[in-house]
């Protein structure tokens, strides 16, 4: 079947077989920083925004996104704040096996888009959807604070 | 005279520990990770990243029965359906005995397995494997296989396989001598003794005893197990895969194979976590097998319900701990008796259940220490390695155990262990008793922070004086736990290291070494470059492709900086040596005056050189490649050591643990890295942490996991962590490179302890004997000790 959307910023239209999820059609068109987790929408590796939102794309059926505005990580490579962001990430050493980050970075993109000064009370709560085995989450919420209190200076 | 170094300043609670002050000028800095920009950039870079136009899907049919024989396998009708390419079950493969453990040869563990089994050992074995042109049609065709089994009797509690053998779960011997296939349901056995305990027993002021029940919990890593096969233009074998031990890897496909190991090439990309899971042929065979047949790439990934079904899990253990101590709080004796689950298949079934005792009972060098182990097959899902290998298992029961010899003794818990700990100069009694696959070698502990481990966590946790409940009707308690590991397997792991200049005076680094996510290639670069007077990013790594890097076991049992880091030390100096060589013919001064450092070379006359300049030289004029190699092994593993504590709250009512903070206080050595060996001591709490508290996959009777997800096998998220306090205690090790031991497993060892400690002080002695300690199992406890007055 047909599917048009937008991904990141351009139009598309792909042939996705019935019941594929945006999960595999992403990563089925080059969008390697959406990650294969658990594929029940418990990890978070998978995280992109959905006309927006952050979603767990293994769990949205790729028709379900028809008309629709995606972005992964690769739409957000020259954005200042997802920038900011993976730079905050790399020199924080939060990134060891790196398969959660992408994900865990379009969760915390969304959150300081939206709050540009967020705490680490709501860094902690908005993380909970993504899933990190390597770090404990010390040094990524250390990494997003870090973004947000920066973000808190300039503002 | 302790080796103990200046210790860096207390750190701020999330952002880590500035860099202690160093005379070097890349060790001990926290330099940029080298794989970091681009895996933040969801750049392509795992097995799963790489497609190849003609890649064929492959799929496992699991068996529903816990044990049975595999009569039939009918896959007439999948073969029929379009696009499905093969269908493969065991009468197509030949049966090699092998381990699927990923080992120095000749491997500790039984040969017990074959790729495609005649019968089923568990609910989750390999009964057929289907390849298709797509994921969905190779789903399709499982429903489309017949399969005949002559159901067996099945064994899924491990005291009843110790005793039964009416039921054998393994009918062929093992031709290593390990199992006791044929015979009996025991895949590994150990009795070890230093001096006599029963005698010492017999003499002490009290003996206590107590029985540790540990779950059965799995590494976890985000991304599955996958592989990806294929034929190379000259017919030769490509695996790329998720692995942390790609040369085992390529030496257990050969065999299983039959074909020369200069036929198979592994390559090891990024691999998103391994945790010891990965160290393990889990699917590779499969999919190597697969690509013979068809001469197609055939790519096959776990999902993440078999990630809990047919990976592997920590060994469920039973361990029952007999201590014998004075009035004054002189222990004399120690027994560890140990009871554990391999599961359907022995891979790791001695060498796991050996660490139990052996990086773990050495902490008290006691005269009298008796270590004995039943670890038996079942017709359960598989147990193998996973961080800290036996050692957490022990870990908490020796831990758990002092706390109750403490107290019945009446002794402040800190003092007890203070007064008995392993100290600098003291032999570890247990390592020439239990060697891996060969004797054991002499471990002398030569450096140790332990005592400022445990000086500096009692004062970050405030063990000195309890904080008040945050509200009345929660109850608070603090726990403590000291462990040790060791820095890689003394005398068995090693790995070589191959360093070569370029034009520009940059270097090639090739190393066998396997980087899992854990920052070994940025460690390995920095120690290069600190030999050879570079930046870090000066030394390009490549690491972990067989036909290009020299051997490395890989990445297990806490090696890497250690073992690996050693033979790049070395190489990196036969290559300042070459050079020095040429530039002192070149300047007319003595090679070792030459100094290298801040990317020049400089002679004690005053002349220098760039590095770019140096490799001009030595390549246009001298007309040589300064390259050298260099192979590394340790007779010795030194421990790393770490004292960990938990302040936590408990509400009675529900039984509900709330943990508040965490400190870890961890002697690594010199830190090589000290943002990367916070980030390890910080993950392995998390992981400690989930062991403690949540962790457990649940089995039924028959043997059948029942949380196979994420959603019910719940690991740690963000807001399960606690206010997180880790403190590096640096020591110079004398053996290691620039003073390293390891890090990685260390710190996973004592957080169940030491949370479980605490419960029991919030509880006023009420103890928990089984981890993970939920709300029912502590509301259970306090419940009897209600009923019981």
């Amino acid at each position: 079947m047909k599917l048009s959307l937008e991904l990141n910023g351009r139009q598309v239209e792909w042939d996705i077989a019935p019941g594929e999820t945006l999960l595999g059609a992403l990563r089925d068109h080059r969008q390697f920083s959406v990650k294969r987790g658990c594929e029940t929408g418990d990890c978070g590796a998978c995280t992109v925004l959905l006309d927006g939102q952050p979603v767990n794309s293994c769990v949205v059926a790729a028709a379900r996104c028809e008309g629709g505005q995606v972005v992964t990580m690769e739409g957000l490579l020259g954005d200042p704040l997802m920038q900011r962001l993976q730079k905050s990430m790399v020199d924080s050493a939060a990134i060891q096996c790196g398969y959660c980050s992408p994900g865990m970075m379009m969760s915390l993109y969304s959150l300081l888009r939206d709050k540009p000064q967020a705490g680490e009370d709501e860094i902690r709560h908005f993380l909970t959807g993504n899933l990190c085995r390597c770090t404990g989450y010390v040094k990524p919420v250390a990494a997003a604070l870090a973004v947000a209190q920066a973000q808190g200076e300039q503002s | 005279m302790s080796p103990v170094k200046k210790a860096p300043p207390a750190p701020h609670r999330i952002m880590g520990t500035p860099p202690p002050a160093h005379d070097h000028e890349v060790v001990g800095k926290n330099v940029t990770k080298i794989d970091a920009f681009k895996l933040a950039r969801g750049e392509p870079a795992y097995t799963d990243d790489f497609t190849r136009p003609d890649m064929l899907f492959a799929k496992v049919l699991r068996s529903p029965h816990a044990h049975a024989r595999i009569l039939k396998v009918d896959a007439s009708a999948a073969l029929a359906l379009p696009g499905v390419v093969d269908v493969i079950w065991h009468q197509d493969v030949k049966p090699i005995l092998h381990t699927r453990a990923g080992q120095s040869y000749p491997e500790a563990s039984p040969y017990d397995t074959v790729i495609l089994p005649e019968k089923a050992r568990f609910i989750g074995d390999r009964v057929a494997v289907v390849a298709a042109e797509s994921l969905a049609i190779a789903e399709k065709a499982l429903d489309l296989i017949e399969v005949q089994y002559e159901e067996l009797p099945a064994i899924t509690d491990m005291h009843e396989a110790l005793t039964r053998t009416d039921v054998l779960i393994h009918e062929v011997p093992d031709p290593r001598g390990i199992g006791e296939g044929g015979r009996t349901n025991v895949a590994a056995r150990i009795d070890r003794q230093v001096g006599d305990v029963d005698a010492a027993l017999a003499r002490c002021d009290l003996v206590v005893e107590r029985t540790y029940h540990l779950p059965r919990v799995q590494a976890s890593h985000i991304e599955p197990h996958v592989a990806v096969a294929w034929l190379d233009e000259d017919q030769r074998l490509m695996v790329r895969c998720s692995t942390q031990v790609p040369f085992h890897l390529r030496r257990v496909l050969a065999r299983v194979l039959e074909m020369p190991e200069a036929r198979i090439r592994v390559i090891k990309p990024r691999v998103g976590g391994g945790f010891g899971d990965k160290q393990e042929m889990v699917l590779e065979d499969l999919v190597s097998v697969l690509a013979l047949r068809t001469g197609r790439c055939v790519r096959l990934e776990f999902t993440r319900a078999e990630e809990l079904i047919a990976a592997r899990y920590r060994h469920p253990q039973v361990i029952t701990m007999t201590t014998g101590v004075m009035k004054d709080g002189t222990m004399l004796a120690n027994r560890m008796c140990v009871l554990a689950d391999t599961g359907a298949y022995g891979s790791h079934a001695l060498t796991v259940q050996g660490n139990t005792g052996q990086k773990v009972l050495p902490m008290y060098p006691l005269p009298n220490i008796h270590f004995k182990v039943d670890t038996v097959y079942t017709n359960n899902p598989n147990s193998g390695a996973f961080r800290g290998y036996g050692a957490p298992q022990g870990c908490f029961a020796l831990e758990c155990h002092m706390d109750e010899v403490a107290r019945e003794l009446g002794m402040d818990r800190l003092e007890l262990r203070k007064k008995n700990h392993i100290r600098l100069g003291d032999t570890d009694p247990l390592s020439v008793k239990l060697g891996d696959n060969k004797p054991g070698l002499v471990r002398i502990v030569r450096s140790t922070g332990l005592d400022e481990c445990i000086r500096r966590g009692c004062e970050a946790i405030g063990w000195d004086k309890k904080q008040e409940p945050s509200q009345p009707h929660l109850k608070r308690g603090l726990g403590m736990a000291l462990a040790m590991q060791g820095s890689g397997i003394a005398g068995i792991d090693w790995g070589a290291a191959t360093v070569k200049m370029n034009d520009d005076g940059s270097v090639n680094l090739l190393v066998g070494a396997t980087d899992i996510g854990q920052g070994s290639d940025t460690v390995l670069a920095q120690l290069c470059a600190e030999e050879l007077g570079l930046e870090c990013a000066q030394v390009v790594v490549l690491s972990s492709d067989t036909d290009v890097t020299p051997f490395d076991v890989g990445a297990y049992a806490s090696s890497t900086t250690y073992v690996s880091g050693g033979a790049v030390v070395k190489a990196a100096a036969k290559l300042r040596e070459q050079i020095a060589a040429i530039l002192a013919q070149h300047w007319d001064c003595e090679a070792e005056d030459i100094d290298f450092a801040k990317g020049q070379a400089v002679s004690p006359n005053g002349q220098s050189m760039t590095m770019q300049e140096v490799a001009l030289h030595c390549m246009y004029e001298a007309m040589m490649q300064p390259m050298a190699s260099a192979s590394h092994v340790s007779d010795d593993s030194p421990p790393p050591f770490a004292a960990q504590f938990a302040d936590v709250e408990v509400d009675p009512e529900t039984g509900q643990t709330f943990l508040r903070k965490f400190v870890s206080a961890v002697d690594c050595g010199t830190v090589i890295h000290p943002l990367m060996a916070e980030g390890q001591i910080e993950g392995a709490v998390a992981q400690g942490i989930g062991y403690a508290l949540f962790e457990e996959v649940l089995l039924d009777r028959e043997g059948r996991v029942l949380n196979p997800r994420f959603l019910d096998y719940k690991i740690a998220t963000a807001l399960d962590i606690p206010a997180m306090e880790t403190i590096l205690v640096e020591t110079d090790e004398p053996s290691g490179p620039y003073g390293a031991k390891a890090v990685g497993e260390v710190p996973i060892d004592g957080p169940a302890p030491a949370i479980i400690n605490a419960i029991c002080d919030a509880l006023d002695g009420t103890r928990i004997y089984q981890i993970p300690a939920t709300g029912e199992r502590v509301w259970r406890a306090l419940d009897e000790k209600r009923k019981d007055h």
